[in-house]
């Protein structure tokens, strides 16, 4: 490839390479396509150029026959694409369980990354190479999207809700992370490194960091200084739910419907107690809206998700 | 093609000259002039936005602050789509010749015709306003929170400019449908429309139908904005998605508004200078309605990674894929219309051989962002700006372009220099390509939109670009002078210069002020030509050799 | 005043494919009418399909009695415009006259009530932005509730001003002048419609405003 003129982005992830198999298909395609019009035009013409001595006798009269053959045509052709493109989607965005979950937070104009580990990083984020790794997004303010073309994987960061990228890196090195949702004035600066890197090199890293607490330890620290631990502490004296295994598990509400216990859930509960309560409790939740920030937030996921291991350790 | 010494001696245009004459007038084809003035000046002001773009993007570093750029292409989109491409074809061409072309004395309703042209201006004045106030840097999208809790006040300005202006796109089109209903000719019967008018009739459908959502949308922006009280805002249990989905309600509709018109008057020009029909006039009646219609189920097709459910994603793309193939049966009957044909490469005929090339290229990208997987990584990058340019300038831009120039001598009465406007349609052609097709590249590795800055190793794909804009400027800028020029100093043009077969030829040029003295009876279809003997049929049944 | 004065315009071959046309006209137009609020009834209907308990709860606060007043009254003027027309084919200027009064009076009646309305809402602290507060039960989703209260009544109230000042119109303009007659009514015709379909909407935002959690 000639580094001069940049001609195709770097592919560095599984996700990368199936969707270059798509896009080089879908390109042949459009040049297929493209060749023949443009053949045909260009040949006709000249071919049929006034004056030329070309014959205009016996036109095609009854044009059915091949307007029924090229939108048949063409609609089997459409479909085959939106069939592959759908398949890819659909396996891009359904994220698995991941090998690592790492919570990223989208703020005009940076991104903040949390690791399981407790390590913060801003605008750039170290991972392993061949690991799964699962993101949650969350945006502090408007709508910002993460985007790294090497991986080929993007995703609207909305604010009031969580969503999830996931990607496996197959190659090591360094690569650009970008906002694409225009989010005011530094939207162009809003962008970071990604830094794959050996499994003994990420380890490293990890423990070079200087962090002493998990991502769920601290949340365990704003679980109390909130005071969540007087209603949701096993010896409170307030009718509130468990939360123990809660993540993960079916929910039933107070209006009849069953959601599933996912960060979304937890994070609703906390800001929009009072619509989400729980069948069978009062509500009495306060809500915190406003009082924690998007990174508080994802702690306290964290921590309440850790719990689905520890059945009865409340403390 | 015989040219005449004078100007029919009382036509629309000299018949009573006085300013209230004009401002006051209920002639279609004044209103249609004046329409073409006010579009006019603001394609001057999208331009100029244009061309600050390129030249910003044509280093790193750029000319521009980020907040003036992101002002700047936010201005450019808003002017672009609604105070040009949407009027531009159906105000100016359609006013002028729907009603010639089915017989008619004038539209149904003229002084709706002139309120629109008022409300239009009134429009563009709010916009000014909110351009010279400081502009809004939230993009044409408007995505909330970041429009209605981030942005500065003139958010509001500029949606209620959209709001009035909508207003004015809704008389029109009712205008139009009403119009093609109720005054055909005796013997117009729908079969025997020419594709224009279908194009006119089936895009009044659309905007009937899809600008009243706008409507609201912009109202409920302006309360947003004004009273911030959670409509989108997630803090007070509001939904951005919502404006997402209710904006591109409209906004998907309304690429099909700017592109059906084009389509219509590129098969009149193939026609007339392939001196032939069009092959499938049936096939390509009914595909302009089914655009019409599907567009309306494809909207969320610019959410697919905006976290709506991905099953959702999947019926979206799925309709995308539908309503590209009615598009495609259209690429495929213009080709097919120039078989045994007798082509000859007016400045018209180029513009629109250039539309059917530039519309395939930007059909296909199309089909490429439909493709699920595809997008999620070219969203949002310029990918997606190479592909809609490619369909709204290099489709809608040259026809409105050759439509202009065929309709030229009806209109003015003058014949336009033929080789300059050769060179220049050429030179848009050429043009055109060197500033939007490295944008498909510098999508795919990965440039974002909306972006006033680039790592250095893509400025050689975005000086190409702001190369070809430059080109592009020139080959639009050439026929400002010429047309201007051919006012004064151009040959005179007898009734029907191109022996088309439209019932507006069979008028002077320019026409009298109520178009016909007798209403035409319609005796046969549209494009009655005959490539064999070179002979043509007017739609009232003449047949000239 | 004589039928012959009146002659279709320079592109309608008879009065009556203007009138026709003029028709065909106010239909589109109503059709575009139904988006526009249809677009907001589905904004409506989507937030109160999110949050149910709370919109029932803002909801409680609404002045039913308002609503149901401003209900027939406005289905009364529907009939009395009709009423006005079926005058108009009849040449009964005198009936024509006065169901046209009825109309106008009854919209005024409307608007009237409406005004009322929105100074109890004003006392009752539910309006947005301005003077709200929240009600227990409501919440922040309550607020919204009232935004589209008040986008959904103003723009009501703005549609039913222009009837009223087109009914006004025809009255004092169209039909003082003896341009309404068995001949050519279709102007009225077109006044007609359109207040029916501002009758309609009306038919619409009253269950959702004022039924909501209320069955």
């Amino acid at each position: 490839m000639n580094h001069w003129i940049p001609f195709w982005p770097r592919t560095a992830a599984i996700n990368g390479i199936v969707v270059d198999n798509l896009y080089i298909a879908e390109v042949a395609v459009c040049v297929l396509i493209l060749a023949m019009v443009f053949g045909m035009m260009l040949t006709f013409g000249i071919r049929y150029r006034r004056g030329s001595t070309a014959s205009r006798a016996d036109r095609a009269k009854k044009s059915w026959y091949f307007e029924i053959g090229w939108t048949v045509g063409t609609l089997v052709a459409f479909l085959a694409l939106f069939v592959w493109g759908a398949a890819i989607y659909v396996w891009l965005y359904k994220s698995p369980a991941g090998d690592i979950e790492i919570y990223a937070v989208g703020k005009q104009w940076m991104w903040k990354f949390q690791h399981p580990g407790g390590q913060r990083e801003i605008d750039d984020l170290h991972i392993p190479v061949d690991k799964t790794i699962r993101l949650v997004l969350a945006s502090q303010d408007v709508i910002h999207s993460f985007f790294v073309p090497a991986f080929r994987v993007k995703h609207d960061v909305v604010p009031g809700t969580y969503e999830t990228v996931w990607f496996t890196p197959n190659k090591t090195g360094t690569f650009k992370i970008e906002c694409t949702q225009f989010c005011g004035l530094q939207h162009a600066t809003m962008t970071g490194d990604v830094t794959v890197l050996e499994p003994a090199a990420y380890a490293q890293w990890l423990t070079r960091q200087g962090v002493h607490e998990s991502l769920a330890q601290q949340g365990e620290a704003l679980f109390r200084e909130q005071g969540c631990s007087g209603c949701h502490d096993t010896n409170s004296t307030v009718h509130a739910p468990t939360l123990a295994g809660l993540y993960g598990s079916l929910v039933h509400l107070q209006d009849g419907s069953v959601r599933r216990a996912d960060e979304q859930y937890i994070r609703d509960c906390i800001l929009l107690p009072r619509t989400f309560t729980v069948a069978g409790y009062p509500p009495v939740m306060p809500s915190f809206a406003g009082q924690l920030g998007e990174d508080d937030l994802l702690k306290l996921v964290a921590y309440i998700q850790s719990l689905a291991a520890d059945k009865d350790s409340i403390r | 093609m015989s040219s005449i010494a004078v100007d029919p001696p009382r036509n629309y245009a000299s018949e009573e000259n006085t300013i209230a004459s004009w401002l006051l007038t209920r002639d279609h084809k004044r209103i249609a002039l004046m329409f073409f003035a006010s579009i006019t000046a603001f394609f001057f002001i999208g331009g100029a936005a244009a061309t600050l773009i390129r030249l910003h993007l044509a280093t790193p570093a750029g000319l521009l602050q980020p907040s003036v750029y992101n002002r700047v292409f936010t201005m450019h989109g808003v002017v672009m789509v609604w105070f040009f491409l949407i009027p531009s074809i159906p105000a100016t061409l359609g006013n002028f010749f729907v009603p010639m072309m089915i017989g008619a004395h004038d539209l149904a309703f003229p002084r709706i015709n002139l309120a629109s042209w008022y409300v239009f201006n009134l429009s563009g004045l709010v916009l000014l306003y909110a351009l010279v106030m400081g502009g809004v840097d939230t993009g044409w999208t408007f995505y909330t929170p970041l429009s209605t809790i981030y942005a500065n006040g003139y958010v509001f300005a500029a949606a209620m400019a959209v709001f009035i202006n909508g207003f004015s796109t809704i008389m029109t089109a009712l205008n139009f449908v009403v119009t093609i209903h109720r005054l055909r000719a005796p013997g117009m019967l729908w079969t025997r429309l020419p594709l224009f008018v279908w194009g006119i009739y089936s895009v009044s459908v659309v905007m009937l139908l899809a600008t009243p959502v706008l409507a609201m949308d912009t109202l409920l922006l302006a309360v947003e904005q004004f009273l911030q009280v959670g409509l989108f805002d997630p803090s007070h249990g509001g939904d951005p998605l919502l404006w997402q989905h209710m904006f591109w309600f409209y906004s998907h509709p309304a690429v099909y508004i700017m592109i059906l018109p084009a389509m219509g008057v590129v098969s009149e020009l193939i026609a007339c200078y392939a001196r032939r029909p069009i092959f499938g006039y049936s096939g390509m009646t009914i595909a302009m309605m089914a655009i019409a219609v599907i567009s309306f189920f494809v909207w969320a097709h610019h959410m697919f990674v905006a976290g709506i459910s991905i099953y959702a994603a999947v019926v979206f793309s799925l309709m995308t894929f539908f309503v590209a193939v009615p598009s495609a049966i259209k690429v495929f009957n213009w080709t097919a219309s120039l078989h045994k044909g007798s082509i000859s490469f007016d400045a018209p005929m180029i513009y629109a051989l250039g539309f059917v090339l530039l519309f395939t290229i930007g059909g296909l990208t199309g089909l490429m962002l439909a493709t699920l997987a595809v997008d999620v990584d070219v969203h949002d990058t310029y990918f997606v700006i190479a592909h809609f340019h490619y369909i709204m300038v290099g489709g809608t831009v040259s026809a409105f372009f050759g439509g202009l120039h065929y309709w030229w001598p009806k209109m003015t009465g003058r014949l336009y220099p033929e080789m300059l406007a050769r060179f220049a349609a050429f030179l848009t052609f050429v043009g055109f390509n060197l500033t939007f097709f490295p944008q498909f590249i510098l999508g795919y590795l990965g440039m974002p939109r909306r972006y006033y800055t680039y790592p250095p190793e893509w400025q050689v794909w975005n000086v190409l670009s702001s190369a070809g804009a430059s080109i592009l400027a020139v080959g639009y800028l050439l026929p400002l002078f010429y047309l201007g020029w051919s006012l004064i100093w151009g040959r005179h043009a007898s009734p029907n210069p191109w022996r088309a077969t439209g019932l507006e030829w069979l008028t002077s040029s320019p026409p009298p002020t109520h178009n016909f003295e007798r209403t035409p009876v319609v005796a046969i279809g549209p494009y009655s030509y005959d490539p064999e003997d070179g002979s043509y049929t007017t739609q009232d049944g003449v047949r000239h050799v | 005043m004589s039928s012959d004065v009146l002659r279709p315009e320079i592109q309608y071959a008879t009065l009556a494919q203007q009138g026709d046309t003029a028709q065909l006209g106010m239909w589109v137009f109503l059709a575009t009418e139904t988006l526009f609020f249809g677009a907001l009834l589905f904004a409506y209907f989507i937030y109160r399909m999110s949050y149910p308990h709370e919109f029932a709860e803002a909801a409680k606060d609404a002045v039913l009695w308002c609503g149901s007043v401003n209900i027939g009254l406005l289905i009364t003027s529907s009939l009395t415009m009709v009423l006005a027309i079926n005058a108009a084919a009849d040449g009964r200027r005198r009936a024509l006259v006065f169901w046209l009064c009825a109309t106008a009076f009854l919209g005024i009646c409307f608007l009237g009530v409406k005004v009322w309305e929105y100074r109890l809402d004003y006392v009752d602290h539910v309006v947005p932005a301005v003077n709200f507060i929240v009600k227990p039960g409501a919440g922040s989703a309550g607020e919204l509730f009232w935004v589209f209260y008040f986008v959904a009544t103003g723009l009501h109230a703005v549609h039913l001003t222009i009837g009223i000042g087109l009914v006004l119109y025809m009255l004092l303009w169209r039909v003082r002048r003896g341009e309404i007659t068995p001949l050519y009514y279709a102007p009225l015709e077109v006044v007609g419609l359109y207040w029916s379909f501002v009758d309609t909407v009306w038919l619409f935002l009253f269950p959702a405003i004022y039924l909501a959690g209320r069955s």
